[in-house]
């Protein structure tokens, strides 16, 4: 009966504008949600324990705001829900998040890891291959497909040539890319449950950071472009690719 | 001086293109770089010593290198590779063994570079809505995205060694199923043209694809596209919920121009709208902009196309 655990993320919605106050991102008025791939983990994860049994745990970090996520995930079923977070933790980098999630699989005594293949405000997508390392186990990245067996799981990945059908045994982290399963919705009675479930809260000894953030910027604007009307300029434009952008 | 240490993309055992950008980037960041060679021989380690501006090539050999497989490579490449600053390419496989090499390392992990200035990196955050600027502190592992830096020349001529290097694979391939299609991928593709919801019809693609053909590109498209017609596949979809791409060219057709799209294209070198609503957000990104309906421009496209490039 393996342990599963599911790493979700509280990050803004994709139809959010991104406003730089200073030298830093102002995100006071966004919506937040959970980070869309990982609903698909969530969806596998699910779906893990209701093929091989076991109990699942939606894992987040982040301050308290970070909560809603760890509900929704308890309204579609997990079984519990842990937050690692110390109040002195800062603009945390890559090997501080995965020392802190490593810190807390390691408690949870967790044999198999979903995520999303990457977050949809870093992107970074290393927070998967990074706490695998770092814990010796094998992953795979960007599924899009999966079927559960006693010792392992089989997943589907995209490569060049065509998709590999691959075989990982456990442990392992697993991370999601979306379109192979339909993420449910929460009942009302999942709903009603996740108002009273209890946030577990568990801190971590991390290493110091060895990155700096400088500053974000707005992203460089382009020069205004030429705008034609019909159809008859499409030669115009295909002589200035060929011409002036030099591109075809 | 910190040693800056490249990892070789390679594909079916040929070093890819991207490599001698790789080398570009390590010399802006400081200095001339010993470039590591995964392979199953050392075959493609001639041409990774023939790129200008590498003052070494490891060779790192071992069977594991037939397929990808993220801990495997992961231990048999830190075995090589001396410590300092490790530049991969921000490839699918490249950020993965990035994120692989770090944690192994304990240093952090900087992806998705689209610049380097005066020691300063910068990487698209949010899907390109903003920009994040960070400075290294000690040793770390930094992806470049390709297009970013001009290729190094040829013309090196720089001393290759060679280390065996076996490590356990911890996943196993069954079986490769092939591509229903043989068209490019969009994240490798240098010119893409991407339809929306504007196409009316996902038969309508077969305009796009002709067009693709003439160009050598690949066929893309929008989230609101993928989601109403099945025969879209998730493979193909350009933005935030997508792949991000960062090509030459990137022609967009019946594509509004929604947030979520901006973000996975922004970046492209140059990019064309075509559209029949001429106030389509996505003309305020566009280098050319058409104001037309797709069965007005595209065949005048394909064309004009076919009378250049022949």
């Amino acid at each position: 009966m393996p342990e599963i655990a599911v790493l979700v993320k509280r990050v803004p919605d994709t139809n959010a504008k991104i406003a730089i106050s200073g030298d830093r991102v102002d995100l006071s008025s966004v919506k937040w949600v959970m980070s869309p791939y990982d609903e698909f983990a969530l969806e596998a994860a699910m779906m893990h324990k209701e093929s091989n049994g076991g109990t699942v745990t939606a894992i987040t970090l982040g301050t308290p705001d970070c909560d809603k996520v760890l509900k929704d995930a308890k309204a579609i079923g997990v079984d519990r829900i842990v937050r690692v977070w110390d109040d002195s933790w800062s603009d945390l980098d890559s090997n501080q998040v995965q020392s802190a999630l490593v810190s807390a699989l390691k408690e949870l005594s967790t044999e198999v890891v979903y995520c999303g293949k990457s977050a949809a405000d870093t992107g970074a997508s290393s927070t998967g291959p990074g706490v695998a390392e770092r814990m010796g186990w094998a992953s795979v990245s960007n599924i899009i497909g999966i079927e559960f067996e006693d010792a392992g799981v089989e997943v589907l990945i995209p490569r060049n040539i065509g998709n590999a059908r691959t075989g990982v045994s456990l442990p392992a982290v697993i991370s999601c890319d979306k379109g192979f399963c339909k993420p449910r919705k929460p009942n009302v009675k999942g709903i009603m449950m996740a108002k009273r479930a209890q946030v577990e809260v568990l801190g971590a000894d991390i290493p110091t950071s060895s990155i700096n953030i400088v500053s974000h910027t707005p992203p460089p604007q382009k020069a205004s472009g030429q705008k034609f009307e019909g159809a008859g300029n499409v030669p115009t434009v295909v002589a200035a690719l060929r011409n002036d952008a030099n591109v075809i | 001086m910190t040693e800056i240490i490249v990892i070789a993309e390679t594909k079916d055992g040929i070093i890819s293109p991207v490599t001698s950008e790789l080398v570009s980037a390590a010399i802006v960041l400081g200095g001339n770089p010993t470039v590591i060679v995964p392979g199953v021989n050392d075959t493609a380690a001639t041409s990774g010593a023939a790129i200008s501006g590498v003052s070494k090539v490891i060779a790192c050999v071992g069977e594991q290198f037939s397929n990808y497989d993220a801990a495997a490579w992961a231990s048999a490449i830190d075995a090589c590779a001396p410590a300092g600053v490790i530049i991969c390419a921000a490839t699918q496989n490249g950020k993965d063994l990035g994120s692989r090499l770090a944690a192994r390392r304990a240093v952090s992990v900087v992806q998705d570079v689209v610049a380097i200035d005066g020691g300063v990196l910068t990487s698209p955050i949010y899907s390109g809505k903003a920009m994040q600027n960070v400075s290294l502190q000690g040793d770390a592992v930094v992806s470049i995205r390709a297009n970013t830096f001009s290729p190094s020349s040829d013309g090196g001529n720089a001393e290759i060694s060679v280390m065996n290097q076996s490590a356990d694979l911890k996943t196993a391939v069954r079986e490769m199923i092939a591509k229903a299609s043989e068209r490019l991928d969009v994240a490798e593709a240098d010119i893409i043209i991407s339809g929306g919801r504007g196409m009316q019809d996902p038969a309508n693609f077969a305009h796009l694809e002709r067009v693709a053909d003439t160009l050598g590109a690949a066929v893309g498209a929008s989230r609101a596209a993928v989601d109403a017609w099945e025969d879209i596949s998730h493979g193909m979809q350009v933005g935030q919920t997508g792949k991000t791409v960062n090509p030459s060219l990137y022609i967009a057709v019946g594509i509004s121009g929604a947030i979520q799209h901006l973000a996975g294209m922004r970046t492209s070198k140059y990019i064309v709208a075509i559209n029949k609503d001429a106030e389509a957000p996505i003309f305020q990104h566009a280098d050319y902009g058409i104001v037309a309906t797709w069965q007005d421009a595209l065949p005048i496209l394909e064309s004009e196309l076919k009378a250049l490039l022949g």
